[in-house]
């Protein structure tokens, strides 16, 4: 009996049954969640994706530790069901290098300031700054001042900093 | 112990150059996953110095990192000592340096290891830097073969040895050259201070990289395939049990595994009293399936006593303890009668709420219990005090218990306490499987160990010169050490300082404690005690000098004159340097001149685990908000091992206790914490900050000493006395919010 070549195509093809669930983007990649339409972001990102820079603090919205951007606006992971999410982009903290791993001005600025302490808020906190950059490119402090992000180890002034930093560093043409 | 004793050498995979501690590990651990990534450096973690032959440097960083700085600060004091190149130093978390003795007993296997009290650049300084020069030495001795020439004519520069005329070689290319020397039988003398090239120049955290790219791993970020996710629905009264449990509904939940009760009467007899509550585990398959379980779990809890517990009534329990008899005369120095006799004499009451550490990252810990070990990974500030958990939980012998230090979001002093750690591994042997224990941000506020709640009452008498003759300090408080298998003559200690400033110094003193019952928790909370007493402490001096009409600044310098140096618990307390920090933070806020109008400075001073502190604020009151215009810290932590680790220590521990002062209490209600989460434990927000912290720190060749908390103490009452400057009401009561809300 000849083999087929191993190449070749089946002589029949069956389509596979669409998959259901949730088709959205995380980082730029496509991702199915097939489990409970009730899980919040935070949770699949960290127990599914192991995406775990992003972190849980307080689980109701109120410290920002799990913040995100959905197609480019900061919001809480802890507060969002999956089945909001359906055909959205995500951004974790993961997310805001370049894919070659080149840190962006604010996460350069972040490590040029010495910006962490413990660092357990400060994905978040990148996150956030991130949001808030593309929103004002040259913050001013009333706008600094409104980052509602929650921070133990009083990193506050060091954070202010960075994203001066930042925002001036993207003045001059830095990604 | 001398270190150097233990110090050897060792050629490692691929011609390395390791000195340290030899491994005698029981059981090959399996490497965990962010060390995998080296390779063929796992075998090298066991040591403080491993030179690889392509010239990469692995210190080993024995410290809990919990955001104080330790993980760069200590291999920065090796590595100069190594004259390393700081660009090829990569710092590996050393896991729990442990061993059997023939006995059973641990052996600690690379020296202190822990976080908090400010002790681990004094330990490092005195045990770390011969790590780093013995190194170097062998380094040398291979060079000195190689050319044929003495050692001694041999330096040494960012990883690489110099002969005199120039020529050079790669400490990579010497290492195994150099593992096959020995040591000198005396050890190897550290260098002199003038060739220091990395101790007092500043440096960023070396994880920052990884934290800011979302790689940093902390306990909770890590998984193990098989395992579970756990969380614990608890029991709210500090002493109670469960009474009833219906758990069908949560059983039903998809994802959930198992529900384990956890009855501590019964399974905590060999830890004897730790903080841990009787819960209810739901074991499940990710944390939000855990989370839904716990959610329709159906428990009825039962107080044993202190179901009508309340802190509303806590003050004026307190306050008529202060009539009374104290439970202890902590210090009766000179006659407090004759002192008081004859002059002005002033008091005043300060209270101290409980408080929450609520750190970033809640309790988390891994726990893997199989075929006689034990693998924990354990944010942990006293990872000796988790083994000890650890072992009275399994029987197990120290050396096959294997724990890992991840970095931690924060310590603050309640990971001190290993009441997770119980947790963890009892669930870890109920399952039979790996379990990653999750605390959500209600069990870390409702089952803390809280900072006690104190009620100061300080009296004063004055003469006709405004000099201080009698200094009475009487506090009732909830000690920390209740509850802690401390005898009740000693639980004062925790709460009260007769050998430090100002009292130290007092021509008449008298101190005395009485126990204040209740049914919480308590532990460290950040320069425990201090951060209480020296409130109090400051906040009274500055009355006085207000109420004589004296300068609150040389009132406080009067009294450090002449200099004198003083045997503390917590170190020798220099009074020349107290003064001096006191003299820069005045002189930099101008002290002295007119502030402008509506604006009031205040200022404060702290003596904090050898390191010595003041605060001076400028502030203005609008409404019932507060505006910082300056915020000054000056510091003298001796030599300083790394400026930008120090000024962030310091700025951080400022903010933080700003928050705390203005903002923050735990009140209980019937027995149960009323806390929840940030909305009603509102940690301080960045507009309700200072935007800058001035830090200023005292050049010093004074041995080092520690600085994660120092900048705690003294910043609320330099802001209460700002704020009593600038017109607004003396704060007697923290938080501050209640009074600032009334408009004084």
């Amino acid at each position: 009996m000849p083999q087929p070549p191993p190449h070749a195509p089946p002589a029949t093809i069956v389509p596979q049954p669409k998959r259901s669930g949730i088709h959205l983007r995380v980082n730029g990649k496509p991702y199915l969640h097939a489990g409970d339409p009730q899980m919040p972001l935070l949770w699949w990102l960290r127990d599914y994706l192991q995406l775990t820079g992003t972190k849980y603090a307080c689980g109701i919205g109120a410290c920002g530790a799990c913040t995100v951007l959905v197609d480019g606006k900061a919001e809480h992971a802890c507060l969002l069901p999956m089945q909001t999410l359906a055909g959205r982009s995500i951004t974790t903290v993961e997310g805001l290098a370049d894919a070659d791993g080149t840190f962006s001005a604010l996460q350069q600025a972040w490590v040029d300031e010495d910006a962490v302490q413990c660092g357990y808020c400060q994905a978040g906190q990148l996150v956030a700054a991130h949001a808030l950059l593309q929103k004002h490119p040259q913050p001013g402090e009333a706008e600094l001042d409104a980052l509602p992000n929650l921070c133990r180890c009083g990193a506050y002034p060091r954070m202010r900093r960075a994203i001066v930093r930042a925002a001036a560093a993207r003045k001059a043409g830095k990604p | 112990m001398d270190r150097r004793r233990f110090l050897q050498v060792m050629l490692g995979a691929g011609g390395a150059l390791i000195v340290g501690i030899p491994a005698r590990r029981a059981w090959a651990a399996p490497p965990p996953v962010p060390l995998a990534l080296l390779g063929d450096s796992w075998s090298q973690l066991d040591a403080f110095v491993g030179i690889e032959a392509n010239g990469r440097t692995l210190i080993g960083a024995r410290a809990p990192e919990i955001g104080q700085g330790v993980r760069t600060a200590l291999p920065r004091i090796i590595a100069d000592e190594l004259d390393a190149d700081w660009a090829r130093v990569e710092v590996i978390a050393l896991p729990l340096g442990v061993e059997d003795r023939d006995n059973g007993q641990p052996r600690w296997t690379y020296g202190p290891q822990f976080a908090g009290g400010g002790r681990n650049i004094p330990a490092a300084w005195q045990d770390l830097r011969p790590a780093g020069a013995a190194a170097r030495w062998l380094l040398r001795q291979a060079a000195a073969q190689q050319w044929n020439l003495p050692a001694d004519r041999l330096d040494t520069r960012a990883g690489w040895v110099i002969a005199p005329d120039g020529r050079r070689l790669n400490y990579g290319d010497l290492a195994a050259a150099a593992a096959q020397i020995s040591l000198p039988d005396g050890g190897v003398a550290p260098k002199p201070a003038s060739a220091y090239t990395l101790i007092g120049q500043p440096a960023g955290d070396v994880d920052a990289r990884a934290i800011v790219s979302g790689r940093q791993l902390y306990a909770s970020d890590q998984y193990w395939g098989e395992g579970y996710v756990a969380v614990i629905a608890r029991c709210p009264y500090a002493d109670g049990e469960l009474q009833q449990m219906d758990d069908t509904a949560a059983r039903a939940v998809e994802g959930v595994e198992k529900i384990v009760p956890i009855s501590t009467r019964a399974t905590l007899g060999p830890l004897g009293q730790v903080p841990l509550a009787p819960g209810v585990a739901v074991l499940a398959r990710d944390t939000w399936a855990a989370l839904k379980g716990r959610a329709q779990l159906a428990l009825r809890w039962r107080a044993h006593h202190g179901a009508d517990a309340s802190t509303a009534t806590l003050a004026q329990q307190a306050a008529a303890l202060l009539k009374g008899t104290p439970t202890t005369r902590v210090l009766a120095r000179g006659d407090m009668a004759k002192a008081l006799h004859g002059v002005r004499r002033l008091g005043a009451e300060y209270h101290v709420p409980f408080v929450a550490h609520a750190t970033m990252e809640p309790m988390h810990c891994l726990a893997h219990i199989s075929d006689g070990h034990a693998h924990l990974i354990v944010p942990t500030q006293e990872p000796r005090a988790a083994l000890e958990v650890v072992r009275k939980l399994t029987g197990l012998d120290p050396g096959n218990i294997l724990i890992e230090l991840p970095r931690a979001g924060g310590g603050y002093g309640r990971r001190l306490d290993n009441d997770y750690v119980a947790e963890a591994v009892l669930l870890a042997q109920a399952a039979g499987k790996p379990v990653k224990l999750m605390w959500m941000r209600e069990d870390d506020l409702t089952h803390d160990v809280y900072r006690p709640f104190g009620l100061h009452r300080l009296t004063a008498g004055v003469d006709r010169k405004g000099r201080i003759t009698a200094w009475r300090h009487h506090l009732a408080s909830t000690s920390r050490l209740w509850h802690r298998d401390v005898p009740g003559s000693r639980l004062w200690q925790s709460e009260l300082q007769p050998d430090t400033w100002p009292v130290a110094l007092m021509p008449a003193a008298d101190l005395a404690w009485y126990a204040l019952d209740f049914p919480l928790w308590r532990g460290a909370w950040r320069a425990p005690a201090h951060v209480s007493s020296v409130f109090a402490i400051e906040s009274f001096l500055d009355e006085i000098a207000h109420a004589t009409r004296q300068d609150p600044l040389k009132l406080r310098l009067a009294l450090l004159q002449p200099a004198r140096r003083l045997d503390t618990a917590h170190g020798v307390l220099d009074t020349a340097r107290l003064a001096n920090v006191l003299r820069q933070a005045a002189r930099i806020i101008g002290w002295g001149t007119r502030a402008p109008a509506g604006h009031g400075r205040g200022l404060a001073c702290a003596f904090v685990a050898g390191g010595y502190c003041a605060h001076a604020f400028e502030v203005s009151l609008h409404d019932d908000a507060v505006r910082f215009h300056r915020v000054v810290a000056v510091v003298d932590v001796g030599r300083v091992i790394n400026p930008l680790g120090l000024e962030a220590q310091i700025a951080g521990g400022t903010l933080d206790a700003l928050s705390t002062a203005m903002k923050l209490e735990i009140t209980v209600e019937h027995g149960v914490v009323r806390q929840q989460n940030f909305p009603d434990y509102p940690i301080a927000r960045r507009d309700e900050l200072p935007r800058e912290v001035e830090v200023m720190t005292v050049l010093s060749t004074a041995s080092p000493s520690g600085a994660e908390d120092l900048g705690v103490p003294s910043a609320a009452p330099a802001l209460a006395n700002a704020i009593f400057a600038a017109g607004g009401p003396r704060l007697r009561r923290m938080p501050f919010r209640h009074a600032l809300a009334r408009g004084g």
